[in-house]
């Protein structure tokens, strides 16, 4: 890895991130995240082969075709696992996933939970657009009650999940939410999540003009809604009353509705590690090894 | 228990001391009992003594109690099974005696717990029972409270003193056990042993000692196929690893968490079987590989991921320890039904490889070898273990661990370009970039479970997905290529050829020795690679009349099981003919022989 350190860098343009051309619709929520992401990149002068891009399945997932770096496009659901695996067992990486929700909160549920919980540490940014947009119009796990898609044309009849709220109750250590019609904001909030020692997660309202068009106009000053940012007096570390926040009917607030320190999962086993290293960081693997045959002998 | 062809007869003190060359002890109680450690200690002592030892337990599916057994083969020559019959029975229940005294031999002695077991009066005659109060003579030996714990203990000294064991190697061993707890736990057991060891067996009129094993140059060792197993993937270099608790594939992610750390490696136990392939691929993506495995219901859960692993060309290590199935099945017996999901497993065309252990020491080798061709190929690699193996012991060579273990820490070395899946490469392989290589032409790879390019960007190309899958194919045929035919056990030409895999290795070739013995021309052959399969198998087939693949597994619809099916698919010879059965044991070398015969019966008819 030395030899990576040697080569000299020019600052990323915008133009050495891009890759493929987004295959997302004109107007898609998608693209600001996309140019957002750039930008962060840029900001922070990260170098280009450390960024890892992750994503399931969906329209939101197909990010990583989009941008210069070494990047995964794996199976519906899954990008987190497959993201805490690569944070594992590579902390040398700026690791950041990207998904819509359907394959963070339908399919990957489970998994959403277990790496809030594991205080996993990277960046998941859930593109929000409450549509499965990529096989055309059926509900998601967001979709409002009443609702009107394929597989609802009476309009959705389940309870929607409250991301926010999931992501605190599952022990979540960083939980913001932003929108794509604030770039300003999104670009802070993606800061922040990156600064957080952690599992940095936010949801980014993303609308699907084609699906779910207008979806979030309400929280759209342009639109004659209403952004507003989380009270000033809000206490992050308060889960209680991040819980409650998060609870507001919809446009609700934006910004960092949680955040607390607590070990990320590197950290934590590289503590255990540490005690067995003292032991064994002058031996060779066989040597190590030797000594379990030793007793089995 | 075969006397040695010149038995000879010790003059000593009575009683006398007959020379064994081997012997099959089985002890029956229930789970609780401890009787796995009695065996354990038998197994290891014979290991230490040069001797071979295969041992075969049963344990009940229940959390605590239920019946268990342990046998173990102790033997001064080649010990292929763990033994059809048992020489000696040391029932501790009415149960334990009632369920196991059909597999003693004729004229076998049962040495019973007399504080539970009433002998039945009709089989006095048959077999030689000598009575024990085992549990009343633990609990005087060593107090009141602890009632049954520390009988497996006396028992072990009665073993030992019926089989001239050497008692002092067996106190060593029990002192290692107990190293680290308080001092009385050992003192404990140690009282518990000499007790058993003192106890006047007066009824028994001679006691065993083995003939001397032929030295050996290099130590032994003695472990189960998953300690094996999981010590392999560390020998090889794996240092990640991510699994989902199943019965028997738990032992595997149990060891591999408690010693990663000593090697600054990590294993993450997941929320679900789906979230440990896929970590274990992110992992590999990483540029190490790295391993996940699981029982028969869990490998169904990861097969959506094992594909794109496939597809993507990211190695891989699934360990399957196969149990019986379907669905949550018999999780504590054996079965060798998940050749096809390891094989056939995944939807849309995806080619993997697919190793079967033959034994407790192959288990080791196995491991290795499946981390160098996941690299070598870019590719998942399954290794099917089964419950036999993995819970069976046995004795072999210290593996030579300073040539074994491997680095294979992940090469970032800056590249020029980067094409990782050129359509060029010779065979179809090539190897992904690992993330944190600087490419200097700036443009990156992703890894996609969409077809895709050469780039790894998606395509819709009817021609590009022809040759993709093609590539992914063709590499796997290389391989075939390069793959060693296996070895015949028995002449090269006869009448029938018996094909296995994975734990009936043992049971083949001793029913193979045993038909030779009566004349009858047999040979068999383990296939350890199960897919691809060596090329020229089919040479191997001409010396023969018959070919009988025998499996743990069901006759299915058309008549072969999962192995044999593959073969018939493969060579499309009638002469290749399936012997399977599905009661959740292993292969006993008298059924394997009796299947044999009445196949070559039907046959003719």
């Amino acid at each position: 890895m030395s030899a990576t350190a040697e080569i000299i860098r020019e600052p990323l343009k915008k133009k050495d991130l891009a890759a493929d051309h987004p295959t997302w619709c004109p107007g898609c929520g998608d693209f600001s995240v996309l140019a957002l992401y750039f930008k962060l990149i840029q900001n922070r002068g990260i170098h280009q082969e450390k960024i890892a891009t992750v994503a399931g399945i969906g329209c939101s997932s197909r990010f990583p075709y989009f941008v210069q770096s070494h990047g995964v496009h794996f199976i519906h659901g899954r990008a987190l696992p497959f993201a805490t695996g690569v944070a594992m067992s590579r902390p040398d990486l700026d690791l950041f996933v990207f998904g819509g929700d359907g394959d963070a909160f339908s399919i990957g549920g489970n998994h959403f939970t277990h790496c809030a919980r594991k205080n996993i540490n990277l960046t998941y940014v859930v593109m929000d657009n409450s549509v499965y947009g990529l096989t055309k119009k059926q509900t998601s796990p967001t979709s409002p009650i009443g609702f009107k898609s394929k597989t609802d044309m009476w309009g959705a009849v389940d309870q929607p999940i409250n991301p926010l709220k999931q992501a605190i109750a599952a022990g979540a250590t960083f939980v913001a939410r932003t929108t794509h019609t604030n770039p300003k904001h999104l670009l802070a909030m993606m800061e922040a999540a990156m600064d957080h020692n952690g599992f940095g997660f936010i949801e980014c309202l993303s609308e699907c003009t084609e699906f779910y068009n207008g979806a979030f106009d309400a929280s759209n000053p342009r639109k004659g809604g209403e952004f507003l940012e989380v009270p000033a007096d809000h206490d992050p570390t308060n889960e209680t009353e991040a819980y409650d926040l998060a609870g507001q009917p919809f446009p609700g607030h934006f910004g960092i509705f949680y955040q607390v320190d607590r070990p990320s999962k590197q950290d934590r086993e590289k503590t255990i590690n540490a005690k067995f290293l003292e032991k064994t960081k002058d031996l060779e693997a066989h040597q190590i090894l030797q000594q379990n045959f030793d007793k089995m002998k | 228990m075969s006397d040695s062809p010149a038995t000879q007869e010790v003059v000593s003190e009575s009683p006398k001391v007959s020379k064994v060359t081997e012997a099959v002890i089985r002890i029956a109680g229930n789970s609780q009992d401890g009787i796995q450690s009695i065996g354990g200690f038998l197994a290891q002592l014979a290991g230490r003594s040069e001797q071979e030892v295969m041992t075969f337990m049963t344990i009940p599916a229940t959390i605590s109690g239920g019946p268990s057994i342990f046998q173990v083969r102790i033997g001064s020559g080649e010990v292929l099974t763990s033994g059809d019959d048992a020489d000696v029975l040391m029932p501790f229940y009415q149960h334990s005696y009632e369920n196991h005294i059909g597999f003693l031999k004729e004229g076998g002695i049962v040495l019973y717990d007399s504080s539970h077991v009433e002998p039945d009066p009709e089989l006095l005659q048959k077999y030689r029972h000598i009575g024990c109060p085992i549990a009343e003579r633990t609990v005087e030996a060593i107090g009141g409270t602890a009632k049954d714990k520390g009988k497996n203990i006396f028992a072990l000294g009665l073993v030992a003193r019926m089989f001239d064991l050497d008692a002092a190697k067996l106190e060593g061993l029990i002192a290692e056990r107990f190293k680290g707890k308080a001092s009385s736990i050992t003192t404990t057991a140690l009282t518990a042993f000499h007790a058993g060891y003192g106890y006047p067996l007066t009824t028994l009129e001679e006691i065993y000692a083995f003939e001397e094993p032929k030295a050996r140059d290099t130590d032994q060792v003695v472990c189960n196929g998953n300690d094996a197993l999981g010590y392999g993937i560390l020998a090889a270099g794996v240092r990640f690893g991510a699994g989902y608790p199943i019965t028997p594939w738990s032992d595997i992610m149990e060891l591999l968490r408690r010693e990663l750390p000593k090697y600054d490696g990590i294993f993450v136990q997941c929320e679900d079987e789906i979230a440990a392939v896929s970590m274990a691929i992110g992992a590999g993506w990483g540029g190490r590989v790295a391993v996940t495995g699981s029982s028969g219901p869990g490998i169904s859960l990861k097969g959506e991921a094992i594909g794109w692993a496939v597809m993507a060309e990211i190695p891989l290590i699934v360990i399957d320890v196969q149990r019986g199935g379907p669905s949550t099945g018999m999780p504590t017996n054996v079965e060798q039904s998940d050749l096809n999901i390891a094989v056939f497993g995944g939807h849309g065309d995806s080619p993997r490889v697919v190793i079967a252990p033959s034994s407790v020491e192959d288990c080791f080798y196995t491991a290795i070898e499946a981390v160098n061709l996941a690299r070598e190929y870019s590719t998942p690699v399954i290794i099917l273990s089964d419950q036999a193996i993995a819970t069976r012991i046995e004795a072999f060579a210290m593996p030579k661990l300073q040539e074994l273990c491997q680095d294979i820490s992940p090469d970032l070395t800056p590249r020029e370009d980067h094409k990782p899946y050129d359509l060029s490469a010779p065979d179809g392989i090539t190897h992904h970039a690992p993330p944190g290589t600087y490419i200097k032409s700036g443009k990156y790879p992703i890894a996609t479970g969409l077809e895709h390019d050469e780039m790894g960007h998606p395509s819709g190309s009817p021609k590009m997905h022809q040759d993709m899958s093609a590539k992914r194919r063709s590499k796997l045929q290389a391989l075939s290529r390069k793959l060693p035919l296996p070895e015949v056990f028995g002449p090269e030409e006869g009448n029938v050829l018996l094909i296995g895999w994975g734990s009936t290795q043992g049971s083949l070739r001793e029913a193979t020795e045993q038909a030779r013995k009566a004349g009858d021309s047999i040979s068999c052959l383990t296939m350890r690679h199960i897919h691809p399969m060596p090329e020229g198998l089919e040479n191997i087939f001409d010396g023969f009349n018959h070919v009988f693949v025998v499996e743990n597994n069901d006759e299915g619809l058309y008549g072969y099981g999962q192995l044999c099916g593959l073969m018939r698919a493969k060579f499309a010879n009638p002469k290749i003919v399936g012997i399977n059965k599905t009661d959740g044991l292993t292969w006993r070398v008298k059924d394997v022989l009796a299947h044999v015969q009445s196949k070559l019966e039907e046959l003719k008819s």
